[in-house]
């Protein structure tokens, strides 16, 4: 493969344990963290473990370019036994986009923060960031249905705190936390329930060994049962249509930081942990898993693009905006994988990249905004472009992207995912993502016209460009997008790899 | 034997898990919530230790039979057993489900603390732990907030 070739540079001598040392790392650095003596050193450890984590991730795909598949058993006890980690393409992919994510978050926090959140809970904040961090790549890396539980809940938990960190720009980011926080605990339990189901029929919880189980096994009961439970208990972490409704408050409410990287990560690793299920785990001609895709995926995810666009449109409150708009995204992206194709499976990731960079730019610049002014209304916006160009201009890449005009990330990912739609006979969804396409440009339109076109409101606060700090991970961020639209060799082998890793006859 | 005796487990377990998601959902006070939330956890746990139970089952310790436990058990379980199994055939319960609790248990409580914390940074924010106050205050925020501050 050469792609993975391209972006492996040097082959670091701690490639035998990169899988445990993209984990380890950020584990560390959040201790670390919590310990440092000020914020700036927190700050300096934060960003020196993401770049680490970074380092990792690629050396690590490097290896997979090289093996296909990289296992790593840990503490030496061999796979069936003990519990392993087991990375393929897919996982690679998602370990590059989380850790990129989280270097530019980590470098944008060092200026960011002091506009968001109190002095006083800097240095947690960071440490939370961390563990986090350390979540969602051990979620992707993981090849055990119990231990991707208890990632699942290390990055949870670190996400409702800093959720409630946001309380530093107005209360209602308590709220929103504590509800975040039930919901997510409700599906995390609904999520180990079916790994109890799914243990009690195969005796094992190695994800490998599991498919391998339910391959003879066929659809008895209790696997059932635990598909069922593990499916919903994922929805709702993923943010599948009716199950959604902790993650409007929560963007919203937090500090745009970790809007940013909730939006970018924290439901893109539930996803790829519910396309590591229904297409390694369960049986591929498995008739639940087919039945899932076919009538219950793809109806909701077709009324999460068309429900939540409206209420994007119908919002008036930035965020709350994009956050919805993070709802009918998902619906997006799951609708190219309910096509369950290569192609629409390939499309549905290339989606979740593109979703995931523009998404986050959109928030980074938000909170690039909140460095100045403490804009949520549209109103407040208005006028905001003519005295923070860059930021504004960055916004107006990522809004660009979301509604998929042309030379855009965003506008190749609907393209591709309109062809694989075509390619499968189902008209039905080429039309929900024209018109999803259509509300979308409404309400990113009516943000940048804002933001571009309108006086600002007479006696409300001048704003000013963000600091360097802020600026330069916004525009690499922004940067993503362009460069992508327009030379999309990296994404999109990134996203075929992942989709012939995922189709690919064993696990 | 009466099914409803022989997977008595089972339907505890699912007394137990609707109780809790039952409170989590019906009623506005968040610290009751939190405890639903924790019975809901809880009934899970119970659900992989029974999974794991074998009855007349011990721990699963490798047994020297030479040694003072190993005779004892050698004559509880008789001479024609031990010959067939030896002591370490001895009956034991699985012990993984027992290891991966203890590790749910570990991130039940890790939730259920920051979760109480949150729910003490909502009484002082708001003065009140009912979900259904702190909406009607939340309400008044944002039509407060409406004009730009």
């Amino acid at each position: 493969m050469t792609l993975f070739e391209t972006i492996y540079a040097t082959p670091p001598a701690l490639t035998a344990h990169a899988p445990i040392l993209v984990i380890a790392g950020p584990l560390i650095g959040a201790c670390a963290a919590a310990l440092s003596p000020g914020s700036r050193t927190g700050w300096v450890i934060s960003v020196l473990t993401a770049a680490f984590a970074f380092w990792m991730s690629v050396a690590v795909a490097g290896e997979i370019a090289r093996e296909g598949v990289v296992g790593y058993a840990l503490g030496g006890f061999a796979p069936p036994m003990g519990i392993a980690l087991r990375i393929d393409a897919m996982g690679a992919t998602m370990a590059l986009l989380i850790s990129s994510v989280g270097l530019l978050g980590a470098l944008y926090s060092g200026h960011a923060l002091a506009s968001e959140v109190r002095p006083e809970k800097h240095i947690l904040f960071q440490s939370g960031y961390l563990l986090c961090l350390a979540g969602f790549l051990g979620l992707v890396f993981t090849g055990d249905a119990f231990n991707a539980f208890v990632f699942l809940e290390v990055s949870s938990i670190g996400t409702y705190a800093l959720v409630a960190v946001g309380e530093s720009q107005g209360r209602r980011a308590l709220p929103a936390a504590f509800t975040y926080l039930i919901f997510g605990t409700v599906g995390a339990t609904f999520y180990v329930l079916g790994v109890g189901f799914l243990y009690a029929a195969t005796g094992t919880l190695n994800m490998v060994d599991m498919a391998a189980r339910l391959a003879t096994l066929g659809g008895e009961p209790p696997v059932q049962a635990g598909v069922a439970f593990i499916l919903t208990g994922l929805g709702v972490k993923a943010a599948m249509f009716p199950l959604h409704g902790w993650l409007p408050g929560a963007y919203a409410g937090a500090p745009s930081l970790i809007a940013m990287f909730l939006a970018a990560t924290a439901t893109k690793s539930a996803i790829y942990l519910m396309l590591r299920y229904l297409f390694d785990v369960f049986p591929a001609d498995g008739a639940f898993t087919g039945l899932f895709l076919n009538w219950i995926l793809a109806p909701m995810a077709a009324a999460a693009v068309l429900v939540c666009s409206v209420q994007a449109i119908l919002e008036n409150d930035v965020r709350r905006m994009l956050a919805f708009s993070s709802v009918a995204q998902v619906g997006f992206i799951l609708l190219g994988v309910s096509l369950a194709g290569p192609a629409g499976l390939s499309a549905g990731v290339f989606y979740l990249l593109a979703h995931a960079l523009m998404k986050g730019a959109l928030f980074m610049a938000i909170g690039a905004f909140a460095t100045s002014v403490r804009a949520r209304s549209l109103d407040e916006f208005a006028g905001i472009a003519r005295d923070a160009p860059w930021s504004a201009a960055a916004f107006a890449v990522g809004a660009a992207s979301l509604a998929g005009i042309p030379l855009t990330m965003g506008f190749l990912a609907k393209w591709t995912l309109m062809q694989a739609a075509l390619e499968a006979g189902a008209i039905w969804v080429v039309v929900v993502l024209a018109l999803g396409s259509l509300l979308t440009l409404i309400y990113v339109g009516r943000v940048v016209e804002a933001l571009f076109f309108r006086p600002a409101t007479p006696g409300s606060q001048r704003a000013r460009e963000a600091p360097v700090g802020v600026l330069a991970p916004l525009l690499v961020l922004a940067g993503f997008s362009l460069w992508f639209g327009v030379d999309s060799f990296l994404p999109e082998s990134l996203a075929n790899a992942s989709a012939a890793a995922l189709l690919g006859a064993a696990p | 034997m009466n099914p409803a005796l022989t997977h008595l487990n089972y339907l505890v377990v699912i007394v137990l898990m609707m109780t809790g998601l039952f409170i989590v959902f019906s009623t506005a006070n968040l610290i009751k919530r939190m405890i639903g939330v924790a019975m809901f956890q809880t009934s899970t746990g119970f659900f992989f230790i029974s999974l794991a139970k074998v009855s007349g089952g011990t721990a699963a310790i490798t047994i020297d039979a030479a040694s003072k436990e190993g005779r004892v058990l050698a004559a509880e379980a008789g001479a024609a057993y031990v010959q067939q199994f030896g002591v370490d055939g001895v009956v034991y319960s699985n012990p993984l489900p027992h290891v991966l609790i203890l590790t749910a248990i570990v991130v039940g409580v890790a939730t259920l603390s920051v979760g109480l914390a949150i729910a003490v940074r909502l009484r002082e924010a708001y003065g009140t732990v009912e979900a259904d106050e702190i909406e009607a205050i939340s309400r008044k925020d944002a039509v407060q907030a409406g004009p730009a501050p």
